[in-house]
């Protein structure tokens, strides 16, 4: 443990050392109010919620997400600190652990930062705080597994470029797993079963379960279970990759 | 202390190393000699447990590095080819990232970096970041790590390329001064290198080994870099 944490906060040290995080945080947090305000309607509404906030988180972060995660593994092999990391006794499992949750607390500070959205709507009326911080929670989960498969596409590649594209489709494809545009067609030659399952896969369904405010049991264990299979996923392709 | 049994890889159908075996005791220092691509970084990347043998074995202090890596991990200090490090990274901050994960901690862990510091002389550059090094400077600071947590065996691969004359003259001594209580092997292209800090001496091409035996051994066959060619030239008659 003592390990993994010592990982991450190099990690998370470099992420400071350089304009990355900072040019990072401020699109971050331009994009998130310009978005809220004048595609999300939060003025018009005239509802006192961040329903419009939350529910376009889904689709920056397939933007933002994989700008984070590109790099993960894909810098470190094309580098060659790999060698130098793989070399200290660390296992892979720890490295990969201490880069991941690294990457995790980042997206956690970007998130934490947007708290002047939380005032304001508590200065302009009475929303549900419950609903807000069950959605705060539902985000952070949905960046967790988001950055997990992104550490596991950027293992695959010693090209950052190709993780971000990976990272980006593969987002797509599970946001879009809950939409008319995957399901519909879908809906044609599949079963209604298999449908679905389509529809639990996808990061819109459990978001829009958790911003009514409750988090259920199966997005905890579908979130838990993404994280956990990207990164035993990512232990793997590193273990096969690492001296290529 | 460094224990290689017939140890061999392969990379699809190239067979880059093949059935080499040395042992390395303390006080050893152990040059190792080839031409570019002679299997030479591919056999100090597996004693260090980056890649994994085909077949054989490799041992760092008693530690099989299949069985026990972290073990026989913490037991070594490496330098990889090319000195990889945090280009990001001040030699301060990375020479403390490294201690860490050796478990160096508080006072020990101050002093061990200082120690380092003042050894391979990095003091004047240890608050920039590495990416704005020279190459003398980047491979210093590898140097460093290798050496933080005062290992009982190490592994150099090419510790004076890219170095200037007065610094690799510096290295050299480095060495000697720590070869009494260590087990040392390091990879080079100098052959004079060889004679002027190593007990020992392995040449091999095509992943075998070609020569085993002292420097002066070497030497007394004739010019080095004559000796070298024919030896690594395929004419293993002359060899014992």
């Amino acid at each position: 443990m003592r390990t993994v944490w010592i990982l991450a906060k190099r990690e998370l040290a470099g992420y400071f050392a350089t304009p990355v995080a900072y040019v990072f945080l401020f699109f971050y947090l331009i994009l998130m109010g310009f978005l809220t305000f004048y595609i999300g309607g939060f003025y018009e509404r005239s509802m006192a919620d961040l329903q419009p906030f939350f529910s376009l988180h889904p689709w920056l972060y397939l933007f933002l997400i994989p700008a984070i995660s590109m790099r993960l593994w894909a810098e470190e092999r094309r580098s060659g600190t790999i060698e130098l990391l793989m070399t200290l006794p660390v296992t892979l499992g720890q490295a990969v652990a201490g880069k991941f949750l690294a990457a995790w607390l980042f997206s956690g500070i970007a998130l934490v930062l947007t708290f002047p959205m939380w005032i304001t709507v508590n200065f302009l009326g009475n929303p549900d705080n419950g609903v807000i911080v069950a959605s705060y929670i539902g985000s952070f989960l949905l960046a967790g597994s988001y950055l997990a498969l992104g550490s596991f596409l950027s293992a695959i590649t010693k090209n950052q470029v190709i993780a971000f594209v990976l990272t980006f489709v593969a987002g797509l494809v599970l946001v879009l797993a809950g939409t008319p545009v995957l399901l519909e067609p879908a809906g044609m030659f599949l079963p209604d079963v298999l449908v679905d399952s389509l529809r639990s896969l996808s990061f819109l369904t459990h978001m829009n379960a958790i911003g009514s405010g409750v988090i259920e049991v199966r997005s905890l264990a579908f979130f838990g279970s993404l994280i956990a299979a990207s990164l035993a996923a990512c232990v793997v392709t590193l273990d096969l990759k690492k001296g290529t | 202390m460094i224990e290689i049994h017939n140890l061999t890889k392969d990379f699809g159908t190239l067979r880059a190393v093949d059935g080499i075996t040395f042992t390395v005791k303390k006080g050893e220092v152990l040059g190792f000699l080839g031409p570019n691509g002679a299997g030479k970084s591919t056999t100090m990347k597996m004693v260090a447990g980056f890649l994994a043998p085909t077949s054989g074995t490799a041992k760092v202090a008693g530690h099989d590095i299949e069985k026990e890596p972290i073990a026989a991990k913490s037991k070594l200090g490496y330098l990889p080819e090319g000195a990889p490090a945090y280009s990001d990274m001040t030699p301060a901050a990375f020479l403390d990232f490294v201690a860490s994960i050796r478990g160096l901690s508080g006072d020990h862990k101050a002093k061990r970096i200082a120690a380092v510091v003042s050894q391979v002389h990095l003091d004047q550059v240890l608050h920039q970041p590495i990416e704005t090094l020279s190459k003398g400077f980047k491979r210093r600071v590898g140097l460093a790590q290798a050496l933080v947590h005062d290992p009982e065996a190490l592994v150099l691969d090419e510790p004076t390329d890219g170095l200037d004359p007065n610094q690799k003259h510096e290295v050299r001594a480095l060495i000697r001064t720590m070869a009494p209580t260590k087990a040392i092997v390091l990879s080079t292209h100098i052959l004079e290198e060889v004679e002027a800090v190593c007990t020992r001496a392995i040449i091999i091409a095509r992943g075998r080994v070609l020569f085993d035996g002292t420097p002066s051994d070497l030497a007394g066959r004739g010019p080095l870099d004559q000796v070298f060619r024919k030896i690594t030239s395929g004419d293993r008659v002359a060899v014992s």
